[in-house]
């Protein structure tokens, strides 16, 4: 395993986030601060108390994923895509490193970047609802699992995308969507019965539930099929990365 | 001398049916330097990126110090340098930091000392805080032969590495090449430029659709291909070459001022005494006289459009 190969990735991506902090960094915390201004204040004081919590405290887990699923899917997508693009691919196919060690950088990078922008929003949110976490170490390992699962659904649409147009094409067209119809703003019960069965297709659903029961300790679904359906997403990540892996797909001819 | 880099058989077809490489054999000796001479598509970068794991074989078997490019492709791609053809670079990174990502993504501990020896040695010194996006193409082309030998390589390829680049750039990265040569890498370069192959190279390959044609001493291949020319120039025109020369096969020019007499340097006999009496008992009178060799150019033409 060449440890210095994956820790040069991460540290050279790590680089970057630092470089461009601005648009890495406080575009995501000002966009949230919207959020809680436009629904927490606006319409959260319009709003009774959803499943016994303040409607302002009541979105901020789900505020949270939607940043981090969405960061850390933009973020290992460019950054695979973008030595693609620029033709500095060349370098990792020619160096002694494995694919497994080209992915634990770029993933590790992408993933520990979400997950410092889910802690910052985390913060942020405390400055303007009361919030606490029931089960903090659930909520880490949530966090986690979700940061490094949405880096590798990222890391394959960069892999796989031919150009800047499709590298937005998933986010834009699949995530968003899901997210935003997943309970981010709202508890899955106060939709009519026909769309709560509908959105238990949706695989979000179980994340931001999961994540959810672990600030309240309430949740849509069983804590248990959220924790599953979370290892099931990231297994079918990785089977699919082991592939690209064996076939060299849209990497090496 | 023994072989550092040994090709075996090796064929690459693409997906639509067409065959790049068409079962090559080359083996590269430690040390030299070896030009990979052809035409645009003859197969030169598929060659190269297959032996450096970019471009993955159809068939055949590559080995690199010894260690198979397949099934050791650790040892042996520790062993490889690439500069490639096009310039390939992050363009917000800076100097420094973009060679020295290179020597990590080989495994090598961070070494700032030799990082710095390098970017001196390729007069890159003073720009290693610039930003890559700042530097000129010739610098650019320097950065990459820096990241090339950041992780020190004993084999370094070289894809057209004065493609587009003036003289003068040119004349430094020969003198480049020849530095690194010195300090004992084996130096693989391609190249359209038969001056180059001329000028810098110990052995010339000859490849052209996949498949290489010759590989010589550079110095033997010209002796042994090469024809030389005598140009006679003549005191008074001509109107006729005399029959008593016809043996010679002169090609008389149109003004009837000039011979061409074209003999084998390597045969025993050149003819060119018995040529020279025989011109002056035909009663032609010669002003002036001078021999050409032909260069690595025409013996490189003809090998080509031979028609097979």
């Amino acid at each position: 395993m060449n440890f210095n190969a994956v820790l040069t990735i991460y540290i050279f991506e790590m680089r970057r986030f630092f470089r461009t902090i601005t648009q890495s960094l406080i575009s995501p915390v000002l966009s949230t601060s919207l959020y809680f201004v436009v629904f927490g204040t606006a319409i959260g004081s319009r709003m009774q108390e959803v499943e016994g919590t303040s409607y302002g405290a009541f979105i901020v887990p789900g505020l949270i994923m939607l940043t981090v699923m969405t960061q850390a899917t933009s973020n290992a997508s460019f950054g695979i895509y973008f030595p693609k693009f620029i033709g500095t691919i060349y370098e990792l196919l020619s160096a002694p490193v494995s694919f497994l060690e080209i992915v634990m950088g770029y993933v590790g990078a992408a993933a520990t970047k979400a997950m410092f922008i889910g802690i910052i929003i985390l913060i942020t949110s405390f400055f303007f609802v009361d919030i606490s976490i029931a089960h903090p170490l659930a909520m880490i390992a949530f966090l986690t699992l979700t940061c490094v699962s949405f880096a590798l659904l990222g890391f394959i649409i960069g892999i796989w995308a031919g150009n800047f147009e499709q590298l937005q094409l998933i986010p834009l067209l699949v995530i968003t969507p899901l997210v935003f119809l997943g309970g981010s703003f709202y508890s899955i019960t106060m939709l009519p019965p026909v769309w709560q069965t509908i959105t238990l297709f949706n695989p979000v659903v179980y994340l931001i539930s999961g994540f959810r029961w672990s600030f309240f300790g309430t949740a849509d679904v069983a804590i248990g099929v959220s924790l599953m359906a979370i290892t099931l997403f990231t297994g079918a990540c990785l089977a699919f990365i082991w592939w690209i892996f064996k076939t060299g797909w849209r990497i090496r001819q | 001398m023994s072989s550092i880099v040994s090709v075996q058989n090796l064929r690459k077809s693409y997906a639509g049916g067409f065959e790049a490489l068409k079962s090559v054999n080359l083996e590269i000796e430690e040390g030299e330097i070896l030009a990979l001479l052809g035409p645009n598509g003859a197969g030169k970068t598929t060659l190269i990126s297959t032996i450096c794991g970019i471009t993955v074989p159809t068939s055949g078997s590559i080995t690199v110090g010894g260690h198979d490019t397949q099934t050791a492709f650790r040892a042996a791609r520790n062993l490889i340098g690439l500069v490639p053809q096009e310039i390939n670079l992050e363009p917000f990174e800076t100097v420094f930091s973009t060679v020295s990502f290179s020597r990590g993504l080989f495994g090598k501990k961070r070494d700032d000392a030799y990082i710095n020896k390098i970017l001196n040695q390729l007069s890159l010194g003073d720009k290693k805080d610039s930003k890559v996006m700042m530097l000129s193409g010739g610098m650019k082309r320097r950065v990459l032969i820096a990241k090339a030998l950041a992780h020190e390589p004993r084999v370094l390829f070289l894809d057209e590495p004065t493609a587009g680049v003036d003289v003068e750039l040119r004349k430094d990265m020969w003198e480049i090449v020849a530095g690194l040569k010195a300090s004992g890498v084996t130096i693989i370069l391609t190249t359209h430029y038969i001056e180059e192959a001329e000028a810098i190279a110990d052995r010339v390959g000859v490849i052209n659709k996949g498949e290489i044609l010759l590989v010589q001493d550079k110095a033997e291949m010209m002796a042994q291909m090469g024809k030389k020319q005598l140009k006679i120039e003549l005191a008074t025109a001509t109107d006729d070459v005399p029959t008593a020369l016809n043996a010679y096969e002169l090609a008389r020019s149109d003004d009837g001022l000039h011979l061409t007499y074209t003999y084998d340097t390597t045969s025993e006999r050149t003819g060119i005494t018995t040529l020279l009496n025989d011109l002056q008992k035909a009663g032609l009178q010669m002003k002036d006289i001078q021999t050409a060799q032909s260069s690595l150019e025409d013996i490189f033409v003809g090998l080509v459009k031979e028609p097979t």
